[in-house]
């Protein structure tokens, strides 16, 4: 029985360390990725069409879905709100409390989550298929760098369109919350905006929304274009390529939040 | 273009009667070869593909490189190309090392030749003009003008001017394949490779296939190289034939000479019988003891 425990846990430890050289080669792997598509971003930016482009499928067409979850989010935030500081007779706070939520937490987080849903999947299955149709390949052929010409123009299309998302996302959410709490709820319309105005400092509040949601785009798009781009070149291949972006993106999407709110908060 | 010669040869080992004489490798006759392999040996995993494998493909002409599924005929286009590296050997493109080449040398090269894929590899994002142009706007700096000239004419060649507007889901398995086609000679490249151009295409759309590989080839001044199983139409257009099996070539000459060849290999798949050195059945262990393990079990 002691042999066989033991077997067991040999076998556990194996599969980790497996694991652990999978997480580690792929990581090395993304960052020589990265610097390919920063050496190579100099031919996306001299075509800018090629950009705009990517912004309209990556930004545009992810707008109703952030406008909606934007609207919705912000409405639950100052119902919540409203439900708590009301014991306190601190209800006329709720615009504050949802507007700080929505620019420093939420709206950079929820929108990087809806991009890796919407906008990260369609990159990722997109780029895996023309790599299953030998598309890429037949750019290697006509002496095309598909880095250049694919993965650049994609990966800088989605990290301008995460900040401009997440922009509106926050915009909407407080729109919600005016709505929640103002309209449906009664609180008084001039202290819901005069708290807001008071205690939202551009610098610290918005600027950190902003400045996570640059990173947010950037890990969003790396991992959606990376998947994408190394995919097994099958309908399996495609599939599990778009799921692991999901998945890569929430999970790395979470953990900077955490590593750039400390060092935001570090700062002040 | 040199008239092809009426000779086979046979590899050591083979053992058909038929080797009769050869070029240096492989069997083709000319001395102005564009692409030389030169003891070609490529692995993938445990599974040898190629083992010292030579060929020679001559200038000017359509060259057919055949044989049974999974002998390594578009592993041997992507070797050829520098997609793929080699384990050991050379493959001589003019001269020049392809498997040494560095990226940008390889790049380089590739703007030379054109590659027709199987499944035509068109860009699905834009239309059969864009498609066509996308080269040229890589490459060149033309004006749109010249670009929209060059375009037609070449959409022309290949009997699709007026589809120009249509994306390429629009289009047949066929018309892919001719615009795929007419994307790979835009850039007036010097050697065009084929793979397998003819599969899953109607008898129509194949025999136009067909004859617009060796009237490009012609017209053009190409050499062209045919990867293929389909024995009967690349027959009908090739200079000069080799089969593969094992990883080496197991037959080279022109397809009459093929045809007459006395290789067990070659007959099998030049006839197209289901069993022979090309074995129907997968390996597997005898039936009867299978049956009667599971029934113990």
């Amino acid at each position: 029985m002691f042999n066989g425990a033991l077997r067991g846990l040999r076998a556990i430890a194996l599969e980790v360390l497996y694991n652990l050289r999978g997480f580690f080669g792929t990581f090395g792997a993304g960052q020589l990725f990265f610097l390919q598509i920063l050496v190579n971003l100099p031919y996306a930016l001299a075509r800018p069409r090629l950009v705009v482009k990517q912004v309209y499928v990556a930004g545009v067409q992810s707008l109703v879905v952030i406008m909606l979850a934007g609207l919705f989010v912000g409405m639950v935030l100052a119902l919540q709100a409203h439900n708590t500081l009301s014991r306190f007779g601190a209800e006329d706070t709720i615009g504050m409390v949802a507007a700080l939520g929505l620019v420093r937490e939420l709206g950079p987080v929820v929108t990087a989550l809806l991009f890796a849903g919407r906008a990260g999947t369609a990159l990722s299955s997109e780029i895996g298929l023309m790599r299953a149709t030998d598309q890429l390949s037949g750019m290697e052929m006509m002496a095309v760098d598909p880095i250049k010409r694919v993965v650049g123009p994609r990966f800088l299309g989605g990290v301008i369109a995460v900040p401009i998302l997440t922009v509106i996302f926050s915009a909407m959410g407080i729109l919600g919350a005016w709505l929640e709490g103002v309209v449906i709820l009664g609180v008084d319309e001039g202290v819901f905006w005069s708290q807001m105005q008071a205690q939202v400092e551009l610098r610290e509040d918005v600027m950190s929304g902003v400045i996570k949601s640059v990173f947010f785009g950037v890990a969003a798009s790396l991992l959606a274009v990376f998947e994408g781009y190394n995919c097994v070149p099958t309908a399996e291949g495609v599939g599990r390529a778009t799921t692991r972006a999901v998945v890569h993106t929430s999970l790395t999407v979470l953990v900077l939040n955490f590593m750039l709110t400390a060092w935001l908060l570090g700062g002040n | 273009m040199d008239s092809p010669g009426e000779t086979a040869a046979a590899t050591p080992g083979d053992g058909g009667e038929a080797g009769r004489t050869a070029g240096a490798a492989g069997g083709c006759p000319g001395t102005d070869n564009i692409i030389s392999v030169r003891d070609l040996c490529y692995a993938r995993g445990q599974a040898k593909i190629f083992d010292g494998l030579d060929i020679d493909i001559r200038r000017g002409g359509v060259t057919a490189i055949m044989g049974p599924s999974g002998t390594g005929k578009t592993t041997l286009l992507r070797l050829m190309t520098g997609q793929e590296r080699p384990d050991r050997g050379q493959v001589l493109f003019d001269g020049q090392d392809v498997t040494k080449m560095k990226r940008r040398e390889l790049f380089r090269m590739r703007k030379r030749v054109g590659m027709l894929f199987q499944n035509g590899a068109l860009l699905t994002d834009i239309n059969v003009y864009e498609n066509v142009a996308f080269p040229l706007r890589e490459h060149t700096r033309l004006p749109e003008r010249l670009i929209r000239h060059i375009v037609f004419t070449k959409l022309q060649a290949v009997g699709l001017r007026g589809a120009w507007k249509l994306m390429p889901a629009e289009l047949s398995g066929g018309m892919a394949r001719r615009v795929a086609l007419a994307r790979a000679i835009v850039m007036d490249p010097e050697i065009i490779y084929y793979d397998e151009p003819f599969v899953g295409l109607d008898p129509i759309s194949m025999g136009v296939v067909v004859r617009l590989i060796r009237r490009m080839n012609d017209v053009l001044g190409l050499t062209s190289i045919v990867v293929t199983h389909d024995v009967d139409e690349v027959s009908t257009i090739a200079d000069c034939s080799f089969l593969l099996s094992d990883g080496r070539v197991a037959a080279s000459g022109t397809p009459d000479a093929l045809r007459d060849h006395h290789s067990d290999t070659v007959v099998q798949f030049m006839s197209g019988m289901a069993d022979g050195p090309v074995p129907f059945h997968y390996p597997a262990p005898d039936y009867a003891e299978q049956l009667r393990s599971m029934r113990g079990g």
